[in-house]
């Protein structure tokens, strides 16, 4: 190989690149993003970044004087892959060929249908989203989340710290249901109702309401919630559209084997957009988690460069972590496929547990609340091989 | 040199946090061998004590940095700083570590309570 193109320049893009490095591939190396910024870190721009504890430089992901000897081509958006030279064309009008691509084009935040040119109305994914919410949420003001997830409840977090006045509003009955299960979802999600802030459950949204400045969120029961800033935290689609017609199976993501690769030789998808096999449940899974971006690029990049004659190991159960309300959030493995949460540790009420999921007797899931050594001990339980 | 813990204490696997300022923490390898690094994540404020020790590697509990216990070098983000190694002396059986003159990489929460301001 003596091109690769990685198109995608976030951690997952990252990754890969320094995969590539360190497993001895020394041919050109093209980094595309479609973003001006060199990597930064995401997590950050919820949390620290938002409350202005955390600046601009902090967030980059390079170390000092980390050189990967590749070509940057950044502010520059991929438009589409050719099949027959895996040629990247870009925005601008240039094309990388290359022999060798990684896809880690990550996922955009999705928004409300309406909402566009109404100013006050925020989505958070990007650097330049968190610029723009942190100078507006310094004005203070009513905010009202749309999404009781990870991003809306930690932005929520934020801006009660910040002392704005505070709504969350979920379609859910329960918020976090979905990766955290109904019980332990309402136990984290009670976070919000600890602090004052107000959670209306069970409940759409139907518009937004304003001229120029939102003004208001209107909900599905009549329910009016007036606003000066909104935001809107309902999930990511991953970015994939540039592939359309490449010939690369898309199916809620790029559509890969258990080692990353697509439908295409020479071909690797990583990070947010991938949609990779998971041999240990026989499903494939779109897993959108920070570890994840960092870990698989590894097992992609060999992949890639023996043309897929490795095996591929078995990922670590995926792993993510929260910080709301000062409290430290961690969770691993699938709350989906369990049976029962117990209490191992600590109590629901003080916001201060270890929960671990089971499914048949067997631990396939663990939630942490300000416990991370009780929870790093569960958590490596669950990467243990599992004995059938 | 500041004493530690016996070795007969500490399986293998494990690890010791020393509660000197900042943190010091000895390791035990699943292959016998024992190490001291700094205890705190050079990225937030998080014990590496309690981290996932594999090999010659330990991974943050929280963000999952991880740290060559040899070299203290970073080998996985989001941390960018190595911490500091420290040399261990094991006499008559008693883990003992002479700490590192060198200025430690305390994220920036910790340096500023260390410093006197706020946390």
């Amino acid at each position: 190989m003596r091109t690769v193109a990685v198109v995608g320049a976030s951690l997952a893009g990252l990754s890969a690149a320094r995969s590539l490095r360190k497993q001895g591939y020394d041919g050109r190396l093209v980094v595309i993003g479609d973003e001006a910024h060199r990597p930064y870190d995401r997590p950050p721009l919820s949390k620290e970044f938002l409350a202005g504890t955390l600046g601009e430089a902090d967030l980059g992901l390079e170390t000092d004087g980390e050189d990967l000897g590749a070509e940057w081509l950044l502010g520059t958006r991929a438009t589409g892959l050719d099949r027959t030279d895996r040629s990247v064309r870009l925005a601008d009008g240039q094309a990388v060929r290359a022999d060798g691509v990684v896809i880690a084009t990550g996922a955009a935040a999705r928004t409300l249908p309406g909402a566009d040119g109404l100013s006050g109305v925020h989505t958070l994914r990007t650097l330049d989203d968190a610029r723009a919410l942190r100078d507006e949420l310094a004005r203070g003001g009513r905010l009202v989340v749309i999404g009781g997830g990870f991003i809306g409840a930690e932005v929520a977090s934020t801006a009660y710290a910040l002392g704005l006045d505070v709504t969350v509003i979920e379609a859910a009955p329960t918020p976090l249901a979905g990766p955290l299960g109904e019980t332990m979802g309402a136990v984290v999600s009670g976070l919000h109702t600890d602090h004052g802030v107000r959670l209306l459950c069970g409940v759409g949204v139907k518009g937004l309401s304003g001229e120029r400045q939102v003004e208001a969120v209107l909900l599905d029961d009549g329910r009016s919630v007036p606003a000066d800033i909104v935001v809107v935290g309902v999930g990511a689609r991953p970015c994939v559209e540039w592939l359309d017609g490449s010939g690369v199976v898309l199916d809620n993501g790029v559509k890969c084997g258990a080692d990353g690769r697509s439908s295409l030789a020479g071909v690797v998808a990583v990070g947010d957009c991938a949609n990779w096999y998971d041999p240990r449940a026989g499903v494939h899974r779109r897993v959108e988690h920070w570890t994840g971006a960092v870990e698989r690029p590894a097992a992609a990049v060999a992949a890639l460069l023996a043309g897929g004659a490795v095996e591929p190991g078995v990922p670590r159960p995926p792993y993510f972590w929260s910080d709301q309300y000062g409290v430290k959030i961690q969770f691993a493995g699938f709350a989906g496929v369990a049976d029962s949460v117990t209490v191992e540790e600590g109590a629901v009420g003080d916001r201060n547990v270890l929960a671990v999921y089971r499914r048949g007797g067997e631990p396939v899931a663990v939630l942490g609340m300000n416990q991370p050594r009780l929870f790093v001990r569960w958590r490596k339980q669950l990467a243990l091989p599992v004995v059938r | 040199m500041i004493p530690a813990c016996r070795l007969a204490d500490l399986p293998r696997g494990e690890a010791f946090r020393l509660d000197i300022d900042p943190a010091v923490s000895v390791f035990h390898t699943d292959d016998g061998e024992v190490f001291a690094i700094d205890d705190t994540c050079t990225h937030q404020d998080a014990s590496l004590a309690d981290g996932w020790l594999e090999g010659c590697e330990v991974e943050c509990p929280l963000h999952a940095s991880k740290f060559d216990l040899r070299t203290g070098a970073v080998d996985s983000p989001p941390a960018k700083l190595p911490v500091r190694t420290h040399e261990v002396v094991i006499d008559d059986g008693m883990i003992y570590v002479r700490v590192s003159t060198d200025a430690p990489n305390l994220p920036p929460c910790v340096a500023a309570r260390l410093a006197g301001g706020p946390a």
